[in-house]
């Protein structure tokens, strides 16, 4: 069954197979590799993307779950060529090392702000437990994610 | 002193949504506290125009800054060309490093400076960038000897078509060995353009000086001329041997200040390109079978359901049985139909009997130089303490698994995509497999997801290729994380015993040392002991697939952090014997090392240390526990101190601070040493508190991260770092020393808390709960 959905904002209907794991038919099918395969089994948060804001692991959700959906990626979440805040933080915070978890943590951390764009240091970093970076750049993570929501558009729904 | 002392980070003021060219414009402020921030993010308005441009087979990766990869000659064909080893062990030959501690071959490394017509700097090194942030302070050296702004100079990494041979990217020696050479290339290569300029504008070679890469006149600035304009249009070719006259500290404008990352813009915005996301044109992936335990042989397999798998394809090449899909989850899928059947593993090993295997069975010692007498020492002995220390294996588990793609050109070329620390080993290993002159194979390095020593052993980028050959199109092997558990080259367990003694005096006498399956790094000693031995039986490297069940190999700062972890316990053990204070037992011992003594007083200082006084018997301390330990790492001093919390209850430890001093040299690029710094404290928790593999008779029983676990966010302490300057001494390694440190700041802290002492790594909440009883 072809999956219509809104992709970065744009209407796509994708004829692939409606079981086929969101973040292969992203990578593999769309070539939108951005977000990244750290496990497979939803256990690190490399591959996650926002579905209807909410940060989401694509490695395991099948295509037919986001039919309908407006599903946004790290390489549709700034505004036209403007940053959104939460990636404008990460540069100024230098949130990554090897950069592998990055795009991953980035749309987690869109996610918490999007739920609440005022939220604490505390807030953050609970939002990113189940995230892994290996590099240790978590502080600086969570440092980004923090000051990102005080930026005025910090929440805007992706 | 650089520090970064709390979360704050950069200032959230003004912030406004910029672009990507902007942020390149506006050259912004970063995070590092005393550091100036003054170079903009320029490359990445190249990036962002370099973009139309990319495609898989000739893309940028989107590494700021870096060139496009226009062929080795035509980009040399005019210019000025310096190339330049460096012979082993430049960095070590200081004596800094104990040359009998070095379990690992002479590195070679070489590298090239070209000073382009266009004005612009390239950089061809054979490194890879992998998090570590050399892409940004490797052209920091360069730019600072020829006095040229940071984003004039590109660099190219990895590419062995490109880069001269290096022998790869590993024992934070980027730095170390490479930069002091680096350096002298590009002052040699001022010097020479200066010789140039001085004829072309009739001025004295000492009435010259260069700004931002322009010669002029220093009495009438009007005579003047670019470095590119004075190789417009000849090729010069120059050999480093001798040192060059180079930029002293105190001159440095660039060297030593912070400078933006030139992974950062395409980091952050998904453009950064790693092995897994190079998809040439018809490729497939390849998932292949894997046997269930090491030792298991095959006894029989079935691939016809697989190959009826709609657009699926089996391909046997070698002992490789493997299924190929355009779509790695259909390639899953499909790998699950293949029948095999094992001949179980002979191995009888497991997590719990491999230390008496390894004791039974590690090669006979080798000795360290000694010193003194161990039995003259052991004689002056009022007390004697000896423990024995366990430490299991330990997994890299970086972020990004293996990964690799292979293209074959229809002229025979191969390139090969990929995620290693090794690509000239890679380019050879695939040249041996395909059995093709090693001409015949480029390999390129696009960004390494993580590597810490378990990308230096890149068998996917073989499968990748030989695999692309049988099937005549191009392959992408992406280790799933299972594959990436089974096949990684652990942290190999240890076994150390220690036995040392103490005089009346409370001095330490006599110190008898011996490691098993570690090697000898992190021994370097520094505390006045008089009487010493230290035997290594294995290295880190030793013995894969015989002394243990699987490959092992280096793991960030490789056997150091078992090494330090038990002397560190081990001092502090002494210290409560002798009933002082483990600070103040320490700086008894350091007479002999003044550096060491200086690095600890900082942590001290910073930390807020109170020595024990009165409360000389551990438990003393309230609520919290403190931990001091000391190491020395690729040149590197360190200390740090940690202050835990114990859940008795459930044994559960929690860090809370940790302050770090380390005196590196001069420091090339504070804000990125201090991520290093971070990197390895957040890191090294898990192998304190969590990370331990788990086998039995060859089976790895951690096949993913669920029962196998990395640091969490709520694991991460206040992290506090002091770099202490210390422009005396060229740049030391610094991507590895603060994790040394880990297992005893937290081992000895719980020791302060509780008064009990924790001989095996790592400190799960049951092996606390059973050792407070
Ligand atoms: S790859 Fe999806 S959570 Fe790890
Ligand atoms: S930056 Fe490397 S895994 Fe997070």
């Amino acid at each position: 069954m072809p999956v219509s959905l809104t992709l970065n904002g744009k209407p796509v209907t994708l004829d692939t197979g409606d079981d086929r794991r969101l973040l292969w038919v992203l990578r593999d099918d769309l070539g939108l590799t951005g977000s990244k395969f750290g496990c497979g089994i939803g256990a690190c948060g490399a591959c996650t993307v926002l579905i209807d804001g909410k940060a989401t692991r694509s490695c395991i959700t099948e295509l037919k779950a986001v039919a309908g959906k407006k599903v946004t990626t790290i390489e549709g979440l700034a505004t036209g060529d403007k940053l959104a805040p939460v990636q404008e933080a990460f540069l100024d915070h230098l949130g990554f090392q090897c950069g592998y978890c990055t795009s991953g943590m980035i749309m987690t951390g869109q996610s918490i702000l999007n739920a609440n764009p005022k939220a604490t240091r505390e807030q953050v970093a609970a939002g990113l437990e189940r995230n892994f970076c290996r590099c240790g750049a978590q502080v600086r993570i969570i440092d980004a994610i923090a000051d990102a929501a005080k930026a005025p558009t910090a929440g805007a729904q992706k | 002193m650089t520090k970064r002392s709390d979360g704050s980070g950069a200032a959230a003021k003004g912030r406004r949504q910029r672009t990507l060219s902007e942020a390149a414009a506006e050259g912004r402020a970063i995070a590092a506290r005393d550091a100036v921030e003054r170079t903009a993010y320029a490359n990445a308005a190249a990036l962002a125009s370099h973009d139309s441009e990319q495609s898989a087979g000739s893309g940028e990766f989107g590494f700021g800054g870096t060139m496009r990869r226009r062929d080795f000659v035509s980009l040399t064909a005019t210019g000025l060309l310096i190339s330049f080893s460096v012979k082993p062990l430049e960095g070590m030959a200081r004596g800094r490093w104990n040359p009998a501690n070095l379990q690992r071959p002479s590195p070679d490394f070489n590298a090239f400076v070209h000073i382009g017509a266009d004005d612009r700097v390239t950089l061809l090194v054979g490194k890879i960038e992998m998090g570590q942030g050399v892409m940004t302070s490797l052209p920091q050296m360069a730019a600072e000897e020829l006095n040229i702004s940071i984003d004039k100079v590109d660099v190219v990494m990895g590419d062995t078509d490109l880069c001269p041979f290096d022998m790869g990217t590993y024992g934070s020696l980027s730095i170390l060995a490479l930069g002091p050479v680096l350096r002298a290339a590009a002052a040699e290569g001022k010097a020479v353009l200066m010789q140039m300029g001085s004829v072309k504008l009739g001025v004295p070679v000492d009435q010259l000086e260069v700004v931002d890469g322009i010669l002029r006149s220093k009495a009438d600035p009007s005579k003047r001329v670019s470095y590119g304009a004075l190789t417009g249009g000849n090729r010069i070719e120059r050999k480093v041997d001798g040192p060059a006259a180079m930029e002293r500290v105190g001159d440095f404008t660039i060297i030593g200040i912070s400078a933006p990352r030139r992974d950062a813009p395409a980091k952050v915005t998904g453009k950064a390109k790693y092995a897994g996301d190079i998809i040439p044109t018809g490729a497939l992936h390849a998932r292949i079978l894997r046997a269930p335990a090491h030792g298991a042989t095959l006894k029989s397999v079935d691939t016809s359901k697989a190959e009826a798998y709609p657009g699926a394809r089996v391909v046997r090449a070698g002992s490789l049985i493997a299924v190929l899909h355009a779509h790695r989850d259909e390639a899953d899928k499909a790998l699950k139909l293949v029948v095999a059947e094992w001949n179980p593993s002979p191995s009888v090993l497991d997590d719990k009997n491999i230390f008496e295997h390894l004791e039974k069975h590690a090669p006979a010692p080798q000795t360290g130089r000694p010193r003194g007498n161990v039995a003259e020492g052991e004689a002056a002995a009022a007390d004697i303490v000896a423990t024995k220390y366990l430490k299991g294996y330990v997994a890299h588990a970086p972020m990004e698994t293996h990964s690799a793609v292979t293209e074959i050109a229809a002229d025979g070329k191969v390139t090969v995509w990929a995620g290693t620390q090794m690509p000239f080993g890679v380019q050879s290993q695939v040249a041996q497999a395909l059995q093709l002159p090693p001409a015949k194979v480029r390999v390129i390095t696009p960004f390494v997801g993580g590597g810490f020593g378990g990308k230096s052993v890149s068998n996917q980028a073989i499968e990748s290729a030989v695999l692309a050959k049988a099937a005549g199109v191009p392959v992408r092997v992406i280790w799933d994380r299972s594959e990436e558990f089974f096949f990684d080259g652990f942290d190999p367990a240890t076994v150390v015993n220690v036995r040392a003694g103490l005089t009346r005096e409370k001095k330490i006498t006599f110190w008898d040392y011996e490691v098993i399956a570690a090697g000898g790094r992190g021994l370097q000693e520094f505390y006045d002991i008089p009487h010493l031995r230290t035997n290594t039986r294995g290295t880190w490297g030793t013995g894969s697939g015989t002394l243990h069940p699987f490959n092992v190999g280096p793991w960030r700062a490789p056997g150091a952090n078992a090494n330090i972890w038990a002397r560190e316990s081990h001092i502090d053990a002494l210290a409560a014997k002798a009933g002082m204070d483990p600070v103040e037992f320490r700086f008894s011992h350091l007479a002999g090392s003044a550096r060491m003594a200086t690095v600890l007083r900082t942590a001290v200082e910073k930390f807020g240390y109170k020595p024990k006084a009165q409360a000389a018997k551990p438990g003393q301390r309230a609520n919290v526990g403190l931990g001091v330990a000391l190491g020395i790492d690729a040149g590197t001093y360190v200390a740090g101190i940690a202050q835990v919390k114990l859940d008795r209850a459930t044994g559960e430890i929690t860090v809370e601070r940790v302050v770090i001093a380390q005196d590196m040299g001069i420091v090339v690029n504070p804000i990125g040493a201090m991520q290093q710094l971070e990197g390895c404290v957040t890191q090294g928790l898990g192998y304190v508190l969590s990370e331990e593999v788990r086998f039995k008779n060859g089976e790895v029983l951690d096949k993913n991260f669920t029962t196998y676990t990395l640091p969490r966010f709520s694991w991460v302490p206040k992290i506090e770092g002091y770099l202490i300057a210390n422009n005396e001494l060229p740049p030391q390694g610094g991507g590895e020393p603060a994790i040394v440190l880990m297992g005893a700041m937290i081992g000895n802290a719980v020791f302060d808390l509780t008064g009990v002492r924790l001989t095996q790594l790592p400190f799960t909440k049951e092996r606390v709960k059973a050792a407070l009883g």
